[in-house]
């Protein structure tokens, strides 16, 4: 059955993830909600035990947090509990024509899981990792992305979107091979860039491994990747941090600047745009 | 058989390459290779694949190599050190690698539940590192390299040379388990002893056995005084028998300063209801009563939190806690269980506050300081070194509030020397209540308190229940010992580890679904003095409890009564639940991964009484048991004679840089003022800290408004806003100030300043002064000195009169007595050293629309600049000249028309205009009385205001009878100006100048 037609002109619903530790869940139903979605709050657990729940949504999201402390390695804790409990469930909402969606914590679930980048539809199979920062430190800041691939549902029309990082591994690598098919695929989707010296804002070239723009030492400033269907899709940032306009780090100077120039202040910012994709996506 | 694992990552390790550095940094220049290695260690036996299954899931093929049972051997290594934890040490990994396999197990079996309980129950894991070296490094080198990456309190380690590497196969299988002799029963204490029996009873704890030289071994201090031990004496005389170790212990704990607050309640000099209820209670009642109609508060003072008026169906909540003596012992397990423990105080209001944003504060030695001192004469257990003290502390507060999904966007570093005999850690939690529970709001009456969120009360006949982590011998004697001076004696058990995610579970478990379920009837964080105090706490809302200690769960067999009653093992709370709710709560713990138990009942029995094993093993009094400690009286001296005060000074020689405030040097030579004041710029009390800031996740939640960073430049910020609904604009600010220097030579302006500090920051970003309420901390030293008491006592005072004329309510507060140091130096020589009796002011706030706020960093050019208030020589606040001052900010922050606004503080205006310069990025041209560069006047603001907005600024300025004076303007270019009255050159540099030196201190931190 097409999900698209079901649920055209209803609005789509988001399951997404909580539990053992996971933290980002409620601004992450926020900002579905705002793009015009609905969205549930979902504990690992009651999935485990009503396992088909997941066939009612049409997105599934595994937000921010710090599933298991990170211990053993951020997100492989609570990858082992989905592969080990909803494993096929899971993989059938995926060859559905539907979305999923991991954020900071819940890319590294996917990663681990082998959803993503899932390069020959192998999806299960572990090929990238998100390492510890070159800092080694947890690091909280705001960067600047492009968008590298039109193949990603939840980035298309966007081209740049400044929205902030906060984890301790995201730190991207691949083997070369890997990160050729990546490339070759489509499938690099989101991509650190730096902030020109003199202008202070961002010209769109790469950050080239340069902190802080970098703010991690992901390998070729990979932020986020796509699976090769472009319907699921992981990434370090957090749009929902960066989704209202008072949540930017310069609003008060914008506004200043807005109000100068005898402008409406928005209310919205970047990240809102990545949700409102993945709503569309259904419309 | 046990197993091991040992992961290595295939590539660049990143971890490996800055303890490399690290290393180097140390001296140790020769260190060619280092290997990290993560360890897990299981207690039982699995087939080879059911191994390979194992390690497969704890590890990850693309980044990771694992060697099961096989020791990692490179060619080229010198020494191997692990660092594994004491048995019995909280291990967050080894829970996690369990957690894992159990899992792995169980769905992949056909076992039946009977089989898997057994399995689960012989299973144990352990997490450990391995160092491999590669050096030409001695022994001793090695101990030294090992100490720096472990803390002996709670690291166990083990090296192995090359060479016994290789022919014992690795390091071997290392168990840390806890095996304890079984003590099944309580041990009567006799107490128709001397008093000097009494005494080393109170100082040293009961005797738990003779060892084999005939050596009496105790149990730790009990820190009960002599007067506190006759009374309890005469307690028992009259029951007629003695006490049990339990209800001795439990005495002690209940009694402690740390929980009763024996000095804040003590009559000092003429001052008989004591300083709390005389000053800082009284301050709050009278403010309330002014307030009328107006009164912002909701619960005061009897709760784990303050709480105030949210909206009319919100509450915001605030608590700020103190866990100086075990960051002094482990910063890092220190910082974390004191971040969890306040968070608890926030879950533990009312029926369960939401943590919606923690603050911090530290004070430190200073980082350079590499002068060793000890805690014995014979210099075998060294103090630790302030930058180690510092690293541990940020990194444990790092930890706990990040897991917890919680922003700590505000707080503050401090540094004088005399926070190296112990530091201060000061953390806070910030929560948001619903005034009635989901179900209730939805009906007509929203406002009703039928079922209000906000009161609890234990019924007779609710169950007692514990839910979260399980008892240890981990925090035993925690409130006893904080409630003395750190010495010799301090005990190691007092040390835990937090482990934040099994708090999470049970935050979110009770916040976000059995308090609006209404599943039960009240809650309290277990904290100080464990179970005892919680138990005996909750007991007193209806008059009695009867607890099963054996029905406790405990990490391990074995612990004795005492011990499971009073712990302090962490995350952990107690409820009382009604026993028609037991099921549904217990059912929806299970399903949130938190264990829950009934340990008793809540009776009307006027009594505490605890069993075990069906033996009574306590039966106290409740009254006794809280109001039978006798009051003491305290006498306090102002005889600060000269003598003793250049002593204090020659001891500890302050360090002068905060004292340019207010002294003009008379050199305005260009040079000496510009050196002069880059020194002040980057002292590390007003430097950048944006590491810290950094690496705590302040936008969590999603709720950020102005962060502790603000503007390009990244500066640190006074105050912080969060938006904690998404469906409202109203939010909540907080910020904080101290003195601590001042408080010294004038105790009572020390709290003056400070509350005017604390209060302006808020004004500053948007907060109408009429809706602060202020949380006190106090931190003081040597309460047995009657000076120190006169100090405490002065500025307990001018508590009173400060808040009382702003206004301003106190919500809550803590006090930590006893932060002094006895100990030897390198020389073998006593040194004694007191933390310079601390003030901490916390602020908060709300904020009615926070699309007003105004953050620091300068907007434009040619925007004008404003000083708001008079330069005075007077320290202490003019009340009516603050109020107005705020009045003036608050009602231009709500027109709009400040485009900056800064609290001066630290460094007084030239610091100011620097840090608003460095934020926005752009030069000033200022002129100003040179006199008062660097005062710390208080009452003062600095704004900028853009051209078209003058005159309306103007006219409120004179509406409001304030002075407010045109210093200068912004520059559109880079170019930082002062000149004085005569229009000679005062500082002349450029904002990068300016930045680098304000940003180099901690650069590499």
């Amino acid at each position: 059955m097409n999900s698209k037609l079901e649920t055209r002109n209803s609005k789509p619903k988001t399951f997404i993830l909580s539990g053992y530790g996971l933290n980002c869940e409620e601004e992450t139903k926020t900002a579905f909600e705002l793009a015009g979605g609905n969205a549930d709050i979902i504990h690992i657990n009651d999935w485990n035990e009503n396992k088909t729940i997941i066939n009612d949504y049409q997105i599934f999201t595994v937000p921010g947090g710090f599933s298991y402390g990170d211990d053993t390695g951020s997100g492989n804790a609570m990858a082992n509990k989905i592969r080990n409990h909803c494993w096929d469930e899971l993989l059938k909402f995926i060859s559905e024509d539907k979305l999923v969606l991991g954020i900071c914590n819940g890319f590294q679930v996917l990663v681990n899981l082998g959803l993503l980048p899932a390069i020959n539809n192998e999806y299960g199979k572990r090929s990238v990792a998100l390492l510890h920062n070159t800092s080694a430190r947890y690091v909280n800041r705001w960067i600047n992305v492009k968008t590298t691939s039109e193949k990603c549902i939840f980035t298309k029309n966007i081209p740049r979107m400044f929205i902030p990082v906060a984890h301790g591994e995201g730190n991207f690598f691949a083997e070369d091979e890997t990160l050729s098919q990546l490339k070759a695929n489509n499938q690099i989707a989101l991509q650190y860039i730096r902030v020109n010296d003199s202008t202070r804002r961002e010209d769109g070239n790469l950050a080239n491994g340069e902190f802080p723009f970098n703010p991690n030492g992901s390998l070729d400033d990979i932020a986020g990747i796509c699976d090769t269907t472009g319907r699921v899709f992981g990434l370090m940032p957090h749009p929902e941090r960066g989704m209202f306009f008072t949540q930017r780090p310069d609003w008060t100077l914008l506004k200043e600047k807005f109000k100068r120039e005898k402008k409406e202040l928005p209310e919205f910012s970047d990240g809102i745009e990545i949700f409102r994709n993945a709503v569309e996506y259904f419309q | 058989m046990p197993h091991r694992f040992e992961v290595i990552s295939r590539h660049k390790e990143t971890r490996a390459e800055l303890r490399l550095n690290k290393l180097r940094s140390l001296g140790f220049v020769d260190v060619q290779r280092f290997y990290l290695l993560d360890c897990i260690t299981i207690s039982s036996d699995f087939s080879p694949s059911q191994l390979q299954t194992i390690a497969d899931s704890l590890s990850n093929p693309v980044s990771q190599k694992i060697y099961i049972d096989e020791p990692f051997l490179p060619n080229e290594f010198t020494w191997a050190i692990e660092i594994g934890f004491h048995p019995g040490v909280t291990d967050n990994v080894g829970n996690t690698a369990r957690e894992i396999i159990l899992d792995l197990l169980n769905c992949h079996s056909e076992r039946s539940e009977a089989k898997r309980n057994e399995v689960e129950e012989s299973l144990s894991v352990y997490s450990s590192t391995l160092m491999l070296l590669d050096g030409f490094l001695s022994m001793g080198q090695v101990q030294k390299i090992s100490e720096y990456f472990a803390n002996s309190l709670i690291h166990s380690i083990r090296i192995k040379n090359r060479t016994s590497y290789r022919n014992g196969k690795g390091m071997g299988i290392h168990i840390p388990k806890v095996e304890l002799k079984p003590h099944p029963q309580a041990d009567e204490v006799n107490l128709t002893v001397s008093d000097e029996e009494l005494l080393k009873i109170g100082k040293l704890g009961i005797v738990d056995r003779i060892d084999e030289n005939g050596n009496e071994i105790r149990r730790g201090s009990l820190a009960l005084d002599l007067d506190y031990l006759k009374t309890i004496q005469n307690y028992f005389k009259t029951l007629g028998r003695n006490p049990t170790d339990v209800e001795l212990e439990s005495l002690a704990q209940t009694w402690s300063e740390h929980c009763k607050h024996t000095i804040f309640a003590a009559q000092i000099d003429d001052i008989e209801d004591g300083i709390f209820k005389h000053y800082i209670k009284r301050a709050t009642e009278e403010i309330r009563k002014a307030k009328g109609e107006n009164d912002i508060c909701v619960s005061v003072f009897h709760d784990n939190a303050g709480g105030i008026i949210f909206d009319e169906n919100f509450v915001v909540t605030d608590k700020v806690e103190t866990h100086n003596t075990p960051s002094a012992l482990d910063p890092f397990g220190g910082a974390v269980t004191g971040i969890l423990g306040v968070n608890r105080d926030t879950i533990g209001f009312g029926k369960g506050a939401k943590p919606i944003l923690n603050r911090f504060g530290f004070c430190f030695g200073f980082p350079d300081d590499e002068q060793q001192l000890y805690r014995d004469k014979e210099k075998n257990n060294p103090l630790l070194l302030p930058k180690r003290i510092m690293e541990g502390v940020i990194e444990g507060v790092n930890v706990g509030g990040n897991c917890s999904g919680i922003p700590t966007p505000q707080g503050f570093l401090y540094f004088d020397e005399r926070y190296k005999g112990k530091p201060l850690v000061f953390v806070g939690t910030v929560g948001l209540i619903p005034r009635t529970s989901r179900s209730e709001r939805s009906e007509e009456s929203p406002k009703s308190d039928n079922h209000s969120l906000i009161e609890k009360q234990t019924q007779v006949g609710d169950y007692i229940v514990m839910i979260g982590g399980r008892v240890g011998q981990d925090g035993i004697h925690g409130a006893t010992f904080s409630s003395e001076a750190l010495n010799e004696a301090s005990p190691s058990t007092a040390v835990q580890i937090g482990d934040a995610i099994t708090q999470k579970k049970l935050s979110d478990a009770i916040v976000k679904e059995a308090r609006d379920l209404n599943l039960f009837n009240s809650i309290t964080d277990n904290g100080a003095g464990g179970l005892s105090c919680s138990v005996a706490e909750m007991a007193k809302e209806c008059g009695g409890c009867f607890v099963e200690l054996e029905k406790v769960p405990t990490k391990y067999p074995n612990l004795p009564p005492w011990k499971i009653w009073i712990s302090e093992s962490q995350e952990r709370m107690t409820l009382a639940i009604p026993k028609q709710k037991w099921k549904t709560f217990f059912d929806l713990m299970t399903r949130r991964g938190v264990e829950a138990t009934i340990i008793g009942e809540f009776t009307n029995s006027g009594k505490c009484v605890v069993t075990f094993n069906g033996k009574e093993v306590m039966n106290v009094d409740l009254d006794f048991l809280h109001n039978g400690l006798p009051k003491k009286k305290l006498v306090s001296s102002n005889q600060q004679s000269a003598v003793s005060r250049e002593q204090r000074a020659e001891n500890t020689s302050i360090t002068p840089l905060l004292h340019y405030s207010i002294t003009p040097t008379g050199n305005s030579q260009l040079a000496t003022r510009n050196s002069q004041f880059f020194q002040l710029l980057s002292h590390p009390n007003i430097c950048s800290t944006e590491f810290v800031s950094q690496q705590y996740d302040h936008t969590v939640q999603g709720t950020t408004i102005i962060s502790g960073l603000q503007g390009k430049g990244r500066v640190n910020g006074n105050a912080s806003v969060i938006r904690p609904l998404f469906n409202s604009w109203k939010g909540v600010a907080v910020s904080q100030a101290l003195y601590p220097h001042l408080t010294e030579s004038n105790p009572y302006a020390t709290a003056g300043i400070t509350i005017d500090q604390a209060i302006r920051n808020l004004v500053a970003v948007g907060v109408s002064l009429n809706h602060i309420a202020l949380l006190d901390n106090f931190c003081w030293c040597d309460p047995n000195n009657p000076e120190r008491l006169f100090q405490l006592k002065e500025t307990a005072r001018g508590c009173y009169d400060f808040a009382v004329g702003f206004g301003t309510p106190f919500i809550s507060g803590k006090d930590s007595m006893f932060n002094d140091f006895h100990g030897y130096n390198e020389q073998g020589n006593e040194v004694n050293i007191s933390v310079l009796p601390t003030l901490l002011i916390s602020s908060l706030g709300v904020v009615n629309d926070v699309r007003k706020c105004v953050t620091m960093d300068l907007k434009s050019e040619e925007d004008d600049i404003f000083l708001v208030g008079n330069n005075t020589k007077e320290i202490i606040p003019n009340i009516s000249e603050t109020i107005s001052n705020c009045k003036v900010i608050e009602e231009a922050i709500d027109y709009e028309i400040l485009s900056s606004s800064y609290a001066i503080g630290f460094g007084g205006i030239g610091i100011a205009l620097t840090k608003m310069s460095i934020a926005g990025q752009l030069g000033i041209d200022v002129q100003l009385d040179e006199e008062f560069l660097f005062a710390e006047t208080p009452s003062r603001f600095l704004v900028t205001v853009t051209k078209e907005n003058v005159e309306q600024f103007s006219k409120i300025v004179t509406e409001k009878n304030v002075t407010a004076t045109k210093l200068g303007r912004v520059l559109s270019f880079n170019k930082f100006s002062i000149k004085n009255l005569k229009n000679e050159n005062v500082i002349e540099t450029t904002v990068e100048e300016l930045e680098i030196t304000y940003k180099n201190t901690f650069l590499g931190f």
